[in-house]
């Protein structure tokens, strides 16, 4: 990747993840670990890869993102305020009573192509958003983020079995793998591995990537491009909290907001890598 | 007399796709495995490339919907009240009802008329579960005609929308000729002051054939087809209740949370006025042929005839 492009995209998700911290803690609750761990991940596909229109989000010809693990709305939020779709003071109210952006995300708001939440639903959605599209012969493209736990969700693999089916080559998958959920370790909740031999299974193209490496990140989506006939799953390897030294990897994180101790010590992370990021000429 | 022609409300919906697929060109149906019995078999031999089977995963066929609908698309995600309503409630609540998207959910085989299936395919839940999704429309058409028009009123209607229809063959009493299908509006189908019959499904054939029984014996009743269970025509149902002082309703589902529910609703804060409900009191149905089941559970002109005589 050209080095001018891959550190903008390093500056955009720094902001992302201050704004993600910004909502979370003004709302006093919410999904700090998950949001994190794909802010990477959101601010490639809106900066670098999907065809949106911040001043026409409502654009039939655009690409769709359906955010299946609708928790880590803050990472959505921050970088569709990033992207300029609204702004970003808007993540302050994040949550709060007459906000515009509610816990989870809402089709209403403006860049949000589908409402989610209750896990395993979005990729449904995201399937008939691809169906649609093949039906019609248009060419934009869909894509879904899910968690690893979120797999655990049997609907999740009717929606596997439905895509694989349908070739929907328009469709594109990607499970944050950080290996962490609500009650502990994936592998020991309810051990949803081996994931790339599930989708394989399933009948899909199976990528995996660096959830943190804008390099890698790029190979994987120009991998996806090549795929033809069956749908693509991105499993990113990832770090739940990632940017934010003292939430890495930490399970308590997935859904607690920082006190203000702790907020200020993130942002002053996050602004002490955006000075390091600047000063590289 | 003439004939009294039959025909199951299912085989209606799958007709009534085909016959409006030209028209609306948007219109696009799904299937669960079911399209031979949910009639939408029809419309996939008609329209084979407008026809998507989603395999026997109702929760994912719901969110293919969802999604289908975001794209513009009119799709109509067809199988059994079960499955539909049961199965995939929280599915149709979160991911068709909370973003008020342009689904149709055609569920056949509603009520105890399932028959010989029994208990595990007998939904008289359905009406309200459905009743309690902001937003959701839900039809219960009482013959083939009604049906017929209230598949072309779902299209219609911009969000989303829960149709209701029957695997037992019923009278076909409506005239095609004339019939006016408005969502929201009952039907006044006998006039009468001595106590209102409110029905819906096939249990408006019934409350027909008990009124002209009642009338024989001096008793008028006025009989109201409640097509629509949300949004209920409350203007009709409190006139009613002013105009006639006594309710009776009749469905084929649970008398909670359906017809009776919501018509006992509306009059407790308009017009309070006893109110009988008939229906499935509370309990699950059991494997035996439709009509006798229908016997047995109470859903028959003579028991509203009773019913009726009882309560004045």
């Amino acid at each position: 990747m050209d080095a001018v492009l891959r550190k903008q995209l390093q500056i955009h998700a720094c902001h992302v993840r201050m704004g993600i911290l910004d909502g979370v803690y003004h709302a006093k609750s919410g999904h700090p670990g998950g949001s994190l761990s794909i802010a990477d991940l959101v601010t490639y596909l809106y900066f670098n890869r999907m065809n949106v229109y911040p001043d026409n989000p409502d654009y039939a010809g655009r690409d769709r993102l359906v955010l299946s693990k609708g928790h880590t709305a803050p990472a959505l939020y921050a970088v569709l305020a990033e992207r300029g779709f609204f702004p970003m003071d808007e993540l302050k109210s994040l949550r709060h009573i007459g906000a515009m952006l509610q816990g989870h995300p809402c089709i209403h708001i403006p860049g949000v192509d589908m409402s989610s939440g209750s896990l395993g639903q979005g990729i449904s959605a995201a399937c008939g958003m691809a169906l649609a599209g093949k039906h019609r012969a248009e060419d934009f493209q869909v894509y879904t983020i899910l968690g690893d736990g979120e797999l655990e969700e049997g609907q999740v693999w009717e929606a596997a079995m439905f895509a694989a089916h349908y070739g929907l080559d328009n469709l594109t998958a990607i499970v944050d793998n950080n290996g962490l959920q609500i009650d502990g370790k994936i592998t020991e909740v309810c051990s949803p591995e081996p994931i790339p031999d599930k989708f394989a299974a399933f009948g899909w193209q199976v990528i995996t990537m660096d959830a943190h490496d804008f390099d890698d990140i790029d190979r994987a989506f120009r991998a996806v491009e090549v795929v033809t006939g069956q749908p693509t799953v991105i499993i990113q390897k990832s770090v739940k909290g990632k940017g934010v030294s003292f939430m890495e990897n930490q399970v308590g994180w997935h859904g607690s907001a920082p006190n203000a101790e702790q907020y200020q010590q993130a942002m002053q992370e996050l602004q002490a890598e955006l000075k390091r990021l600047e000063a590289q000429a | 007399m003439s004939e009294v022609i039959k025909k199951a409300t299912r085989e209606s919906y799958g007709e009534a796709l085909v016959a409006l697929a030209e028209r609306y060109e948007n219109l696009i149906v799904l299937d669960a495995d079911l399209a031979a019995a949910t009639k939408t078999g029809i419309f996939k031999k008609a329209y084979p490339d407008r026809h998507y089977d989603c395999g026997i995963a109702e929760a994912n066929m719901m969110g293919v919907a969802a999604g289908l609908a975001t794209m513009g698309m009119i799709p109509f995600a067809s199988s059994f009240a079960m499955f539909a309503a049961g199965r995939a409630f929280e599915i149709v609540r979160n991911s068709i009802g909370y973003p008020h998207l342009n689904v149709k959910i055609g569920a056949t085989h509603a009520g105890i008329s399932v028959g010989e299936d029994g208990a595990t395919h007998q939904c008289c839940e359905d009406i309200a579960l459905m009743r309690t999704i902001p937003g959701m429309v839900i039809l219960n058409p009482a013959d083939h005609v009604e049906a017929k028009a209230a598949v072309e009123a779902a299209i219609l209607h911009d969000g989303p929308v829960y149709c209701r229809f029957g695997r037992l063959a019923v009278p076909v009493f409506n005239d095609p000729e004339t019939y006016r299908f408005e969502i929201g509006k009952g039907v006044v189908l006998r006039e009468g002051m001595d106590i209102a019959i409110v029905a819906t499904g096939l249990m408006v054939n019934e409350a027909l054939q008990a009124a002209d029984t009642l009338a024989q014996e001096g008793i008028h009743a006025r009989v109201i087809n409640i097509h629509t269970i949300k949004p209920l025509d409350t203007d009709l149902i409190t006139a009613a209740a002013q105009e006639c002082g006594k309710i009776v309703t009749c469905e084929e589902h649970s008398i909670i949370g359906g017809l009776g529910s919501a018509v006992a609703e509306c009059v407790a804060e308009t017009c309070p006025v006893p109110v009988h409900r008939i229906g499935v009191n509370d309990q699950y149905g059991y494997s035996g042929p439709a009509v006798e089941l229908l016997k047995a559970f109470g859903l028959t002109a003579a028991h509203i005839v009773e019913v009726v005589k009882n309560a004045l």
